[in-house]
């Protein structure tokens, strides 16, 4: 709400993503492609909608039932990469097996680690890590559960055009190993064109 | 650019933000106690004083034998101080065919110039006056002694008085030898007319002087060189060796209470300042890109930090002052005792010490920002530049040594404290750090919250041990506060029990101790323990002869020149310590043991020879032990004990101290009747005196420590808040990996769990150990830490910390993720 008129973020939007199917949102800032990834994958609440993730309306579901699900099937991709300051690129990457109290997460961590060729480096804190790392190290934890899907918004955001397609090829490659559904979230009108499907938005609504 | 309008400006920016007032809170929460700590002990040291002023009846006593030169007065008088003197001479007052002998003291208007004299006229009041001429005020045993009522007449040499009133209080009385008689005060002017001021009249002179302090204390400097030998000044520190010890208590443990809310506002400082640095790194790149150098950028925040400052002295301030003045209206002691206004010193000093925290814990993190890197800006997860942390440590020590050492007002105190605390936080800190990462490195056996939060706990291994320490510092002071502080108070107050010796009869024959004792079992009171003394002068000290004039110090020059009170017996007194050298056997012989303090002032040491002079004769021995005496315990103390041979030749009388309940108060009177020669002295009113300031300083530390207590709540809070945007966004991504609520609550218990543990297990280590370094060094007591503080310590940590910890974490878990993370 923005004074007296409501403000009206998203409107409309009315979609279907077939699994293992990769889809980008794309927009002009504010165009609401952030608010639409977090709605998708159950971060916020609408004021009106319904999403389903694997036949489960996200919104009949609390807080709590839309983060067991998001544990179960989901991986998520930042701009600014969201690792804990103060855990190793090792530790970032077991998180999420260590909170579904997987006994072996230390050993597939170290693989998913190694998949992104960060072997040499998972004993170093973020702080220590260039951002193209950084960004490995959150991939290798995005991918580190095996996710049914992969959200990402503006993965290359923060980075330079070479790192930035570096780090594209790497999530292509691994979206493509698993057979990973992939909602991205981008400026970038060639990552977009990559995808199978595109989302345009624009104040808030589907423009295409 | 106009910094300081800049600065103004960011300010309020940032307080609508609430960014500043973690740091203000803890700030204010520094001033205000160190305020309300000092203001109230102020006033209370300010009651003390005045009422330790009342026992002398002036803030200067002089006292002779002899007429005082005219100049003293004149003297005084020149600095605009108030002066009286006083006449006490021995007399025998007569009613009838009885007579008394009594201690008879004439005065001059004015009298007493401190303190307050409470007579009974028919009702008791405060006497407003002297004696009207030609009447005397008489005490209690006077009247028992030769059964005088107020309105009757008694003779005092060649005049008769009417007494007018019956002295209920009385001021001025000190436990000399002189004044074992009935008292009897009168109107100087008619001393004259008694006839009783012959040549040889054992007269005693007393120049009593009060006014400004600074004043009196010139005078002192003054007037002390010029003294005659047989003139001896005063003021309270040195008339009264047992308030002296009392009132030193009090300040030592006024300025403890102090400190430790000093050391615990800094805590709560350097975490708001830590958690104040880390949020402005990102403004400070921003504004370093947009072209400010290092110098405006510190300057931006210094000038804030000095507005924060000021402020947070005047709001402290007024914290403090109103405080004080509700805890003193809430305590009825002393709401009744009508202390005296605080000086405006304590909110100076509070406000000093909080510019000098505010420097010691927040500057050097401060300093930080200067060197922020512009690149940040590109590059947000470039740290925070280090400023080297032995320096942040090293002045924050410093600056801790120093409020330390100027609150403590006792270098010795100081030093023990501030060392053994520092010493306490490297290896609490060490030993929370390594435990952490034990838990963390066993963590296999637990379940996987649990397993979570040891690994979290480990990863964040520093920061976490400082929170544990600050924790501790915290539960410390509460522990103290309660469990620690009854059992010390009790062991302390336990020192006068109820049957403290409350008379000291002297000047038995030889010939009398057998009837004396025999006495005491008719009466039902247990048989005194009954002590040779013997008169003997200093002479030499390793056959170097010695006079007054071989000792600068004018304490010292009057022992020499008057003769001491010596002592003989087998066994050292129980309530004697010995401190060094060995007490000798049975068949010790040519030995000395010597008090400890008289040794330091006269330059005795352990292994000397002194020669006395006792009744013309003069024997020679070695010094072979110092003992510590007790001064306040009321018993008979001697500050030299020679073995028995030495002395037992000698003409001796003999002396003892007994308790006498108040319902066989008439024992004393049948005593003096049955004895004549035998003199009694009451030293009831002094004990109830002392007990009194106990009791004063038992409630105000107390109250003191209340303040402590808040400061370590703010601690907790500081601490907890220092670490809710780390947790706030830790709990979003962990929401967003698929962690739910249930986790996360168990996660942060867990957590909380194990800190509160720790900090609980070593805040009960830190009272035990500050609980006995209070006993055995400040109230030189024997105690024994209770049990019941381990296991309290242990819970109540855990307790706090987490229902403290559940409430400033309990919204991380509804907020939505996706605000927390793109606020990033």
């Amino acid at each position: 709400m923005s004074g007296d008129s409501p403000l009206v973020i998203l409107q409309n939007v009315t979609f279907a993503v077939e699994a293992g199917e990769t889809l980008a949102i794309v927009g002009a800032s504010g165009s609401g492609k952030s608010t639409l990834l977090g709605l998708l994958a159950g971060l916020d609440m609408p004021s009106g909608g319904k999403v389903q993730l694997n036949g489960k309306d996200l919104f009949t579901l609390d807080e709590d039932g839309r983060a067991r699900l998001r544990g179960e099937l989901a991986g998520f991709v930042f701009q600014s990469f969201q690792l804990l300051p103060a855990l190793n690129a090792l530790e970032n990457v077991m998180l999420p097996l260590e909170l579904t109290g997987a006994k072996d997460a230390r050993q597939r961590a170290e693989e998913s680690i190694a998949q992104v060729g960060l072997t040499s480096r998972a004993h170093h804190l973020p702080k220590h890590l260039s951002g193209g790392e950084q960004q490995r190290v959150a991939l290798a934890r995005a991918f580190v559960t095996r996710p049914r899907i992969l959200f990402a918004d503006e993965p290359t955001g923060n980075l330079d055009a070479a790192t930035g397609a570096q780090v594209i090829e790497l999530m292509l490659e691994l979206n493509r190993a698993q057979g990973t559904t992939l909602i991205l979230v981008t400026h970038d009108e060639a990552l977009a064109k990559r995808c199978g499907k595109q989302l345009r938005l624009a104040a808030g609504q589907v423009v295409q | 650019m106009n910094l300081l309008r800049l600065s103004l400006n960011l300010l309020r920016r940032d307080w609508r933000a609430g960014e500043w007032r973690v740091l203000l809170l803890a700030l204010v929460l520094a001033v205000g106690s160190l305020a309300t700590v000092g203001l109230f002990a102020d006033r209370v040291r300010q009651a003390l004083q005045q009422q330790a002023q009342s026992l002398i009846g002036a803030d200067l006593r002089i006292t002779s034998t002899r007429p005082f030169s005219p100049a003293y007065r004149k003297a005084a008088e020149a600095r605009g101080l108030q002066v009286v003197q006083s006449r006490t001479f021995p007399s025998m007052v007569s009613k009838g065919e009885q007579v008394s002998l009594s201690e008879i003291q004439a005065v001059e208007a004015g009298y007493p110039l401190r303190g307050k004299i409470e007579i009974d006229d028919g009702n008791v009041h405060v006497a407003q006056a002297i004696p009207a001429r030609g009447t005397v005020w008489a005490d209690e045993r006077l009247l028992r002694r030769l059964d005088v009522q107020a309105g009757d007449e008694v003779g005092i040499g060649a005049r008769r008085f009417v007494v007018a009133a019956i002295v209920v209080k009385d001021i001025d009385q000190s436990i000399g030898f002189s004044s074992f008689a009935p008292r009897v005060q009168m109107n100087d002017a008619d001393l004259v007319s008694t006839g009783l001021l012959q040549q040889g009249s054992r007269l005693s002179y007393r120049l009593m002087i009060a006014g400004d302090a600074v004043q009196v204390k010139l005078l002192r400097t003054e007037l002390e060189p010029g003294l005659s030998g047989n003139e001896k000044m005063e003021d309270v520190r040195d008339a009264r060796p047992e308030i002296r010890t009392a009132l030193e208590r009090a300040e030592h443990f006024l300025g403890l209470a102090a400190l430790t809310a000093a050391i615990l506002a800094g805590a709560a400082m350097a975490l708001a300042a830590r958690r104040f640095v880390l949020r402005h790194l990102d403004g400070c790149a921003v504004m370093r890109c947009l072209g400010a150098q290092q110098g405006q950028v510190l300057w931006l925040f210094l000038y804030q930090f000095i507005l924060l400052g000021v402020l947070a002295v005047l709001l402290g301030g007024l914290l403090g002052y109103a405080t004080q003045a509700l805890l003193v209206e809430s305590i009825a002691a002393m709401r009744n005792a009508s202390l005296p206004q605080p000086s405006v010193l304590p909110l100076l000093k509070a406000a000093a010490s909080g510019f000098a925290l505010l420097l010691g814990f927040a500057f050097l993190p401060l300093l930080q920002l200067r060197r922020v890197s512009p690149l940040r800006v590109l590059r947000r997860e470039m740290g925070s530049p280090e400023v080297s942390g032995w320096l942040i440590y090293g002045l924050a020590v410093a600056v801790l040594a120093l409020l330390f050492l100027w609150h403590a007002g006792s270098l010795k105190l100081g030093i023990a404290v501030l060392g053994g605390l520092l010493a306490g936080l490297l290896v609490f800190g060490w030993l929370a750090w390594l435990l952490l990462h034990g838990l963390a490195r066993n963590s296999f056996y637990f379940q996987s919250q649990w397993r979570h939060a040891f690994n979290n706990l480990a990863r964040h291994g520093r920061s976490a041990a400082v929170q544990v320490v600050a924790l501790s510092l915290g539960g410390m002071a509460l522990l103290v506060l309660t469990l620690v502080r009854a059992d010390l108070l009790e062991a302390w107050q336990g020192k006068l029990p109820p049957d403290t010796p409350n008379r000291f009869v002297v000047n038995i024959q030889s010939d009398q101790l057998q009837p004396v004792r025999d006495f005491f079992v008719r009466q039902s009171l247990p048989s005194p323990e009954l002590q040779p003394m013997v008169r003997g002068r200093l002479v030499a000290i390793n056959e170097r002869a010695i006079s007054g004039d071989s000792y600068p110090d004018p304490r010292a020059r009057g022992l020499v020149e008057r003769e001491f009170n010596l002592s003989y017996m087998e066994q050292m007194p129980v309530w004697n310590e010995l401190v060094s050298g060995k007490w000798w056997n049975k068949s010790g012989a040519g030995e000395l043991s010597v008090e400890e303090g008289i040794a330091k002032t006269l330059g005795i040491l352990l292994g000397d020879t002194l020669t006395y002079d006792v009744a013309g004769s003069s024997f020679t021995a070695k010094v072979t032990s110092l003992r510590k005496v007790e001064w306040d315990s009321m018993r008979v103390n001697f500050f030299v004990i020679a073995t028995p041979d030495l002395l037992q030749d000698f003409p001796a009388s003999f002396l003892s101290s007994f308790y006498l309940p108040q319902d066989k108060v008439r024992v004393g009177d049948e005593l003096s009747r049955s004895f004549p020669n035998i003199l009694l002295i009451d030293t009831g009113a002094v004990i109830a005196q002392v007990r009194g300031i106990m009791d004063q300083i038992a409630q105000t530390v107390s109250a003191v420590f209340l303040f402590t207590l808040l400061t370590g709540l703010a601690v907790l809070y500081a601490a907890l808040l220092a670490t809710q945007d780390e947790r706030s966004h830790e709990a979003a991504i962990l929401r967003t990996l698929g962690a739910d609520s249930r986790y996360l609550r168990s996660l942060h218990l867990s957590e909380f769990a194990v800190l509160g543990g720790l900090s609980g297990l070593f805040a009960a280590a830190g009272a035990v150990l500050l609980g006995w370094v209070l006993a055995r060094f400040v109230l030189d007591i024997p105690w024994q830490a209770n049990l019941s503080v381990w296991v309290i310590g242990v819970l109540g940590g855990m307790a706090v910390v987490m229902l403290a910890g559940w409430l400033a974490t309990r919204h991380l878990v509804q907020r939505s993720p996706l605000r927390i993370l793109a606020a990033d």
